[in-house]
């Protein structure tokens, strides 16, 4: 047994870190805001140069052909430093799901394309749950041809192509489209988290490509599972930062004349944010094993990663916010844009309720032995 | 990243596993099995020996000490396996093996180690622990048994509680203060006690299950030889930390999924509607959180594992796992009684799971003390771990003698 990082793990999660660290400071986060949470372009180029866009995308195509991972390590640091980047909506997304249905002549033609990060893509989830597999939706197909208005949809804004999906029948088609085309309008939305612009993408007769054969809810859940693996690893880099950014403050503060961290409040505290970060640490390793291995339990252990870096991040950003005190509440400190992003992960994939009541699915299913 | 065994593990793997298939029957002990104390006693000192005869009483031990000279990994897979039976293996065992030898191997001679190592390992030795007092528990350094120098013996005189299997102990390792007039944590000596001595009385201790696994040790002017002394005089506090990380490194707890026996359970109750209990949306954000906390707990202890088998020492971060597991223990046992409603508190016929959850939600409030209380463990986990400032202490310092609570 070998439960942890190679040694090449560690090196690309120091580099990438590094990276982040001299190229995302808190500034950064602080003008995207005021700029409309337009994605960084430099920092994307210099991802791009490091190769890591393409971690998981094979060879053949442009990428490097890395385990998921490694793509997870990626995620990580980016959660890390919030940043400002369509990481997950391009690559765990759009890239994602061209590997997984796109006909040889799609994944030739944009897998190098977003490898290189020269160009990008968008998910439209059909409307606001966050997940694929709904009947309910307003996006229709009709001869060839999209129609609707779509739920909200990250880094639309900066798309070269939309990845649509729309009830067929009894399953589901994905399509994909150039953002460029005239039917198409982005109407930005105002979201809680400022630093990821969220749109509703408006279809009117808009021809798109089939990203292959309709697909069933089994397919979606799959790919659901593993987008949301990536999420968990942002999740559990954000926490992380939140930990890390509160035992700062704390070991710092004089409060009646000593540091707010010599209160055993303060350290129990802290300590339950370092007890849920490495529950969720240990289920999203494992679940990043499921995936790179297909693991029969694919569906639990990734629910279970999901599950629980929802909950280590929500509850670290939380009491990074609450440790800061009064100084926590102002534009100037930098816990405010975790406690708005924790929010955003929470729910962008499909939110607690969704996610457990898959796993008790997934779990009585296999006691069943369905 | 792999989960499975490397090929060496896996060698070793299907050697205990085959000789467990051949040798463990015979000592097992099924759950209705309606046996005395002394039979049980008498079955696990059986178990013992046959182990060593077979050189698997204890793997990470020398050879010339009776051990097998394997490593951490191997003495888990064995445990794995063996896990697997219900082999009787009380707690005066892993006294003995993983708490006593383990401290006169660093602390004591060689004499003392070649007088109870083998005895040990071939089960010729029940051992007790006598460190917790009724003032000294999460504050162990507080203990006021006093050991008094008297000529070659030392005449000791106090009251240990939390004993488990003194009534049938040949001998106990024991905390006593041998220097009451420096800060508490320097007077402190480590001595092995032989049980037979005169002046030990030992009473049980009438537990909240309703059972008796615990006793009150009362020593009244027990004289016990220099030669037992573990260790310097003073040295004590060492020897008791060697002791207790000896445990934390082995006490394998059960991975059981009660998560997973819930939703079983909760997909046979039928509720009111006629719907089975799973389909209750409050129920399976519950069991949701137990699971993931359960597999979270499972997988963080595989990360341990990967960290011992590099041959890098656990970090104060392996607290959390005793900590998770008592909370997840009694979290499950009160959601297993939820999911049956007003009927999960009664013990009626067939539902022989009740008696489980019954007692580990009982059993629970004793793992959330025991070996490192809740708040004593998050007190560790954010020092050592995350660097925050130690607690404010009165007694650093201050001679015991002049404690308040002395």
């Amino acid at each position: 047994m070998n439960f942890d990082l190679s040694e090449e793990q560690e090196m690309l999660r120091e580099q990438v870190g590094r990276l982040f660290t001299r190229e995302c400071p808190a500034s950064l986060l602080r003008s995207t805001v005021d700029d409309g949470a337009q994605y960084n372009l430099p920092l994307w180029n210099s991802l791009s140069e490091l190769g890591v866009l393409g971690a998981v995308i094979p060879e053949d195509l442009g990428g490097v052909g890395l385990t998921e991972l490694d793509l997870c390590v990626v995620l990580e640091q980016a959660g890390r430093v919030l940043a400002p980047i369509p990481l997950y909506s391009s690559i765990c997304l759009g890239a994602e799901i061209i590997l997984a249905l796109g006909s040889e002549a799609q994944q030739e033609h944009w897998l190098p394309k977003l490898a290189s990060g020269e160009k990008r893509a968008a998910l439209a989830y059909p409307q606001g749950m966050g997940v694929l597999a709904t009947r309910d939706s307003a996006v229709n197909l009709k001869s060839g041809l999209l129609s609707g208005k779509t739920g909200p949809c990250g880094d639309a804004d900066s798309a070269d192509i939309i990845v649509v999906t729309v009830p067929q029948n009894d399953g589901w088609q994905l399509c994909l489209v150039e953002a460029s085309h005239p039917g198409i309008t982005v109407e930005a939305l105002q979201g809680f988290d400022q630093l990821r612009q969220h749109s509703r993408i408006e279809f009117k007769d808009v021809a798109v490509e089939p990203l292959g054969n309709p697909v069933g809810a089994k397919t979606l859940e799959i790919l659901e599972c593993r987008t949301a693996v990536y999420v968990a690893f942002e999740q559990i880099g954000g926490a992380q930062a939140c930990l890390e950014m509160a035992l700062a403050y704390t070991k710092e503060r004089p409060i009646f004349s000593r540091p707010l961290a010599s209160y055993q409040s303060t350290k129990h505290k802290l300590a339950d944010v370092f007890v849920a970060i490495e529950l969720a640490r240990s289920n999203a390793y494992y679940a990043a094993w499921a995936m790179e291995a297909g693991s029969d339990d694919l569906v639990a252990a990734c629910a279970a990663a999901r599950i629980s870096a929802t909950q280590a991040f929500e509850l670290a950003s939380r009491e990074n916010q609450q440790l800061h005190g009064g100084i926590g509440y102002t534009w100037e400190a930098d816990c405010h844009f975790y406690y708005r992003r924790s929010r955003l992960l929470a729910l962008n994939c499909g939110s607690q309720e969704i996610w457990q009541d898959r796993l008790i699915s997934a779990l009585a299913k296999t006691a069943s032995g369905d | 990243m792999d989960f499975k065994d490397s090929p060496a593990e896996a060698a070793f793997r299907s050697e205990s596993r085959a000789w467990l298939l051949d040798n463990a029957p015979d000592y097992c002990i099924s759950d209705d099995a309606e046996i005395t104390e002394n039979e049980l006693v008498q079955k696990a000192l059986a178990w013992q020996r046959h182990k060593y005869t077979a050189g698997f009483a204890a793997i990470t031990w020398p050879q010339e000490m009776g051990g097998r000279g394997g490593t951490i990994l191997e003495a888990m897979v064995f445990g794995e396996e063996e896990a697997k039976y219900k082999l009787p293996m009380p707690a005066f065992i892993s006294v003995g093996l993983s708490m006593a030898i383990p401290t006169i191997r660093k602390h004591g001679t060689p004499e003392q180690l070649d007088r109870f190592a083998r005895d040990t390992l071939e089960g010729n030795i029940i051992w007790c622990q006598l460190f917790s007092e009724p003032a000294a528990g999460s504050d162990l350094a507080n203990l006021s048994t006093r050991a008094v120098k008297d000529g070659d013996n030392w005449i000791i005189t106090g009251q240990k509680v939390w004993s488990s299997w003194a009534h049938h102990a040949d001998w106990g390792i024991l905390l006593a203060r041998t220097n009451p007039d420096v800060p508490k944590h320097k007077g402190i000596s480590f001595f092995v006690l032989d049980m037979r001595s005169s002046g030990i009385e030992v009473r049980p201790i009438k537990q909240i299950s309703g059972a008796s696994d615990f006793n009150e040790t009362f020593l009244t002017e027990v004289v016990v030889p220099d030669s037992c002394r573990i260790g310097a005089e003073g040295e004590g506090w060492a020897c008791a930390m060697t002791t207790l990380m000896s445990e934390r490194l082995s006490s394998g707890e059960d991975d059981t999924s009660h998560a997973k026996q819930l939703i079983e359970l909760a997909s046979m109750v039928t509720r009111d509607s006629g719907e089975p209990a799973l389909e209750s949306s409050a129920l399976r954000a519950r069991i949701s959180d137990l699971y993931v906390r359960e597999e979270g707990l499972r997988h963080f202890t595989s990360r341990m594992r990967t960290r011992l088998s590099q041959g890098k020492p656990l970090g104060a971060e392996a607290a959390l796992a005793k900590l998770v597991y008592a909370n997840n223990l009694q979290e499950g046992s009160a959601l297993a009684m939820d999911i049956e409603e007003f009927d999960g508190l009664f013990l009626e016929e067939p539902h022989a799971h009740r008696t489980r959850s019954h007692s580990d939600y009982i059993w629970s409030t004793a793992m959330r003390v025991a070996g490192g209380a809740d708040e004593v463990l998050k007190n560790q986990l954010s020092e050592r771990v995350l660097g925050m400032p130690g607690e404010f202490r009165m007694d650093k310092n201050v001679p015991f003698s002049e404690l308040k609570n002395a």
